[in-house]
């Protein structure tokens, strides 16, 4: 084991040595992490078992990345999707799509990759008695509600939606006009599956068999996953090492602390304590990456009191009062970029950034702010309170400075006050009964690079995470008119339509962008995060 | 001494499920756990009722308690959110934490116990004060500081240890995260002994022993010492539960994946089987070595009788 080598290693032997009868215990002093060609890297313990449509957050997500290949994959420069395991996506009307796969796609046990592994798999994620966390995105395919009904049992076992033709060809319906469709393919839950994973569930939950370039070598639940090249890999993005060791931890200053001794290889996850002395700490060995993550402030529509046109006024106003260039440079040094519209850079102009499509209500302007705030009845309540949850992330410095930022603005410093929640599940839980008066955090990550993705989970009338509850006719018509619309460009500008009306409204006041970020070790070379701000592993080379 | 034994372990019923049941209680109250496991969007409501209905969160508490210690009763501790068996995370993170409670324990007693003799004995000198004064900084000194300090010392500046446990989390790895550990308590053992020792160095019994010819390193260890170990002996076994409940400082330092790690990703995640079923098992602990300790001091004190 790299690094082991020193006092502490040789003195393992000995203690070992006496305790062996105190204890029958694992003594074996580390065995198989890293090695030649091997490279190790930090890690989060997943939330939910390792299944793709059970998988919703990054380190899971990390993992599915490495053993699944799906229809459409995100290119980890451009974030666009390009075809993967689809050979052709045609539809004559965006409603109804006939996929056929390329000849030669295996899964790593041998097993070929059919069009019943993507069937099976779809209706398996998205049948309400598999407690799948991803269901929602086979939501547009027809026969969802019967498989996965709002309430009450289920009354159908598979999505009617789908249907194999051949053995490389399968049609979908979607139960409305969606053009979008085949770019959403790339996501995670889309993964094709193996007879194994349905006929021996929890031995493949123990060790998931997938299609992608790398295959598990062992797995260690909460604590490590050992993955190594699957060299019968047919696709064209082979790894360039010999395989990656992923290895929990509790905290990422450890991890980092370890990427310094040189025990690690690789963190994901830069510790914003550390990010001062980040440079010359690794020497240049960091990044600093654009991801499709947004910050935003949401607001509790189903409060009248902020449903109003004067509500409308002070939400602008509220933004005009946030320092966002002073916040990203003093407490995030930079890895967080002032946000100009509601999407992300990572979609590019093509895919629907607009830089400054916020315009002068996101710019810093403290007395215009004053007085819009004025103009429109003053803070409902007379005080704002940011809801947040004060376990992860550095929620609580910037919900601070926002504050601060507005009661300077104001004149008032009482004006603002931040209401931390314990823990995330206990956030999430009082969002979900909707009993807030004030703004609460909202964070959005993207699940696939498109800009829809951006605004109709988000503010779509009933979507799933219009926290907020906000609804507007005129929004909901220019979304429903983007996904109808089969020419990319077109369909881009009509979603973006609907994003100056979710700006006209401040709807929600966007923060900044949050980038990726990372360091490695000198052993490396070609380290690059995806748009998920997830390393590309494959990608990287090891000595 | 048999009847006393029989007592303590029926006073143990009301303790144990009176402590659970507050855990019990407590977690819950924090609210509804299913809400975080979807992410920054909520679930959708079918799969959220769906999952709580899977892990009993439908019921009312005291029927979910009572199905709860039902299960307990047969060795089922729940499934944690991630799908996996409690007593599964059990298996994996007690070995770990009791490895390195062994490893704190040891260098307590080891440690503080020969350096409390040692000072005990010469009250006043250079040695004393030296020692006097070195507790005093441990014990002001949180433990992140000095799990940090040596972390970065030791770890990175020097290269003699890896700044982190690997997962396996043998013996020799444990050695300085046990003694950042058992640093405070560490301290307190060498004050408490040499109060001790320094109490009873003037006692008849010692200059008894001295008067007839005994050779000093036997009235130091037979006579002394063993009447000096009482309280000492109180203080490490009510630590054994301290140690292994209050680990997540250190082992959240050294990424060690024991109790403690457990512990916090339970809160964390709001994994009610998970927090129970841990606070469960180390109130046992304590319990048991609470008894044990009454039951060393008839040991060490024949003075001391039971009924």
């Amino acid at each position: 084991m790299r690094g082991f080598t020193h006092a502490g290693g040789r003195t393992a032997g000995a203690v070992c040595a006496i305790a062996a009868g105190l204890l029958a215990a694992g003594c074996g002093g580390g065995s198989g992490y890293g090695g030649a060609g091997v490279l190790t890297s930090s890690w989060g313990d997943p939330q939910n078992p390792l299944e793709p449509a059970n998988t919703n957050e990054v380190q899971g997500g990390k993992v599915l990345d490495m053993v699944f290949r799906g229809l459409k994959k995100y290119d980890p420069r451009t974030g666009k999707a390009e075809n993967m395991l689809a050979e052709r996506i045609d539809t004559p009307d965006s409603r109804n799509f006939t996929i056929t796969l390329k000849n030669g796609w295996k899964f790593s046990n041998g097993e070929p990759v059919t069009a019943r592994s993507f069937v099976d798999a779809w209706n398996y994620g998205a049948s309400l008695r598999n407690n799948q966390k991803n269901a929602y995105f086979f939501g547009y395919i027809e026969g969802y509600d019967k498989v996965h009904p709002d309430s009450g049992p289920q009354t159908a076992d598979t999505l009617s939606g789908l249907r194999v033709t051949g053995p490389r060809t399968f049609t979908v319906r979607l139960s409305q006009k969606f053009s979008s469709f085949p770019d959403t393919l790339g996501y995670a839950a889309f993964a094709p599956l193996p007879r194994a994973f349905f006929t021996d569930h929890a031995a493949w939950l123990s060790k998931p068999v997938g299609n992608g370039p790398y295959e598990i070598e062992s797995y260690t639940k909460g604590s490590a996953m050992a993955l190594k090249k699957w060299d019968a890999y047919p696709g064209p993005d082979r790894a360039r090492n010999v395989g990656v060791t992923l290895l929990v931890y509790t905290d990422s200053n450890t991890a980092y602390t370890d990427v310094l001794a040189g025990n690690l290889d690789l963190v994901d996850d830069v510790p914003a304590t550390q990010l001062k002395n980040v440079r010359t700490d690794l020497n240049g060995r960091y990044i600093n990456t654009p991801a499709g993550i947004l910050q935003t402030l949401a607001f509790p529509y189903y409060d009248p009191r902020w449903n109003t046109d004067g509500a409308r006024k002070v939400r602008t106003g509220l933004s005009m009062a946030i320092n966002r260039e002073q916040i990203t440079r003093t407490i995030f040094r930079r890895t967080r970029t002032p946000a100009t519209d509601w999407t992300s850079p990572v979609l590019g102009t093509a895919g629907g950034y607009k830089a400054g499509l916020c315009g002068h209500a996101c710019a810093y302007d403290p007395v215009g702010a004053r007085k819009l705030i004025e103009e429109g009845g003053g803070i409902p309540g007379g005080r704002l309170t940011i809801t947040y949850n004060a376990d992860t992330g550095s929620h609580r410095q910037w919900v601070d400075a926002v504050c601060h930022s507005i009661n300077n603005a104001l004149g008032n410093d009482r004006a603002c006050v931040g209401n931390p929640i314990g823990t995330f599940a206990d956030f999430r839980n009082q969002l979900g009964q909707h009993k807030k008066t004030g703004p609460f955090r909202a964070g959005w990550q993207m699940d696939y690079p498109l800009i829809q993705d951006f605004l109709q989970p988000l503010y779509y009338t009933g979507a799933s995470s219009n926290d907020g509850k906000w609804s507007n006719k005129e929004f909901d018509r220019r979304v429903d008119q983007a996904n109808a619309e089969t020419d990319q460009a077109r369909a881009v500008a009509l979603f973006q339509q609907a994003e100056e009306v979710v700006r006209d409204n401040m709807a929600a006041i966007p923060l900044w962008y949050q980038n990726g970020s990372a360091g490695y070790s000198a052993r490396l070379s070609h380290v690059a995060l995806d748009p998920f701000s997830v390393p590309v592993y494959n990608e990287i080379k090891v000595g | 001494m048999g009847r006393y034994v029989v007592r303590r372990l029926l006073q143990m019923i009301p303790v144990f499920v009176g402590s659970t049941m507050l855990i019990f209680l407590m977690v819950n109250v924090m609210g509804d756990p299913v809400a975080g496991l979807c992410g920054e969007r909520g679930c959708d409501p079918a799969t959220a009722a769906q999952l709580k209905r899977e892990f009993g969160l439908d019921k009312p508490i005291w029927q979910q308690y009572a199905t709860y210690m039902g299960n307990v009763f047969t060795g089922d501790f729940g499934t944690a959110f991630n799908g996996q068996k409690v007593t599964e995370l059990m298996a994996s993170a007690f070995p770990v934490t009791v490895r390195l409670t062994v490893v704190a324990i040891l260098f307590e007693i080891v440690i503080g116990i020969a350096l409390g003799v040692v000072t005990g004995l010469r009250r006043g000198r250079p040695v004393d004060t030296g020692v006097l004064l070195g507790t005093l900084v441990v014990i002001s000194v949180p433990t992140f500081v000095t799990g940090l300090l040596l972390q970065l010392l030791l770890g990175v500046e020097w290269s003699w240890i890896r700044p982190s446990v690997s997962p396996d989390a043998a013996f020799g790895e444990l050695l300085v995260p046990g003694l950042v550990l058992a640093s405070v308590s560490l301290a307190y053992v060498t004050r408490l002994t040499r109060t001790s020792i320094a109490e009873n160095k003037r006692s008849d019994y010692v200059r008894t022993a001295i008067a007839k010819g005994l050779p000093r390193r036997r009235v130091v260890v037979r006579h002394l010492l063993r009447n000096s170990l009482i309280p000492v002996v109180t203080f490490i076994g009510t630590d054994i539960g301290a140690l292994m409940g209050g680990a997540i400082v250190t082992e959240r330092i050294f990424n060690i994946h024991g109790v403690g790690y457990q512990l916090y990703q339970g809160i964390l995640r709001q994994n009610t089987q998970t927090v129970v079923g841990f606070v469960t098992v180390l109130v046992l602990v304590f319990l048991v070595a609470n008894l044990l300790v009454d039951l060393l001091y008839a040991v060490l004190d024949p003075r001391i009788r039971y009924a």
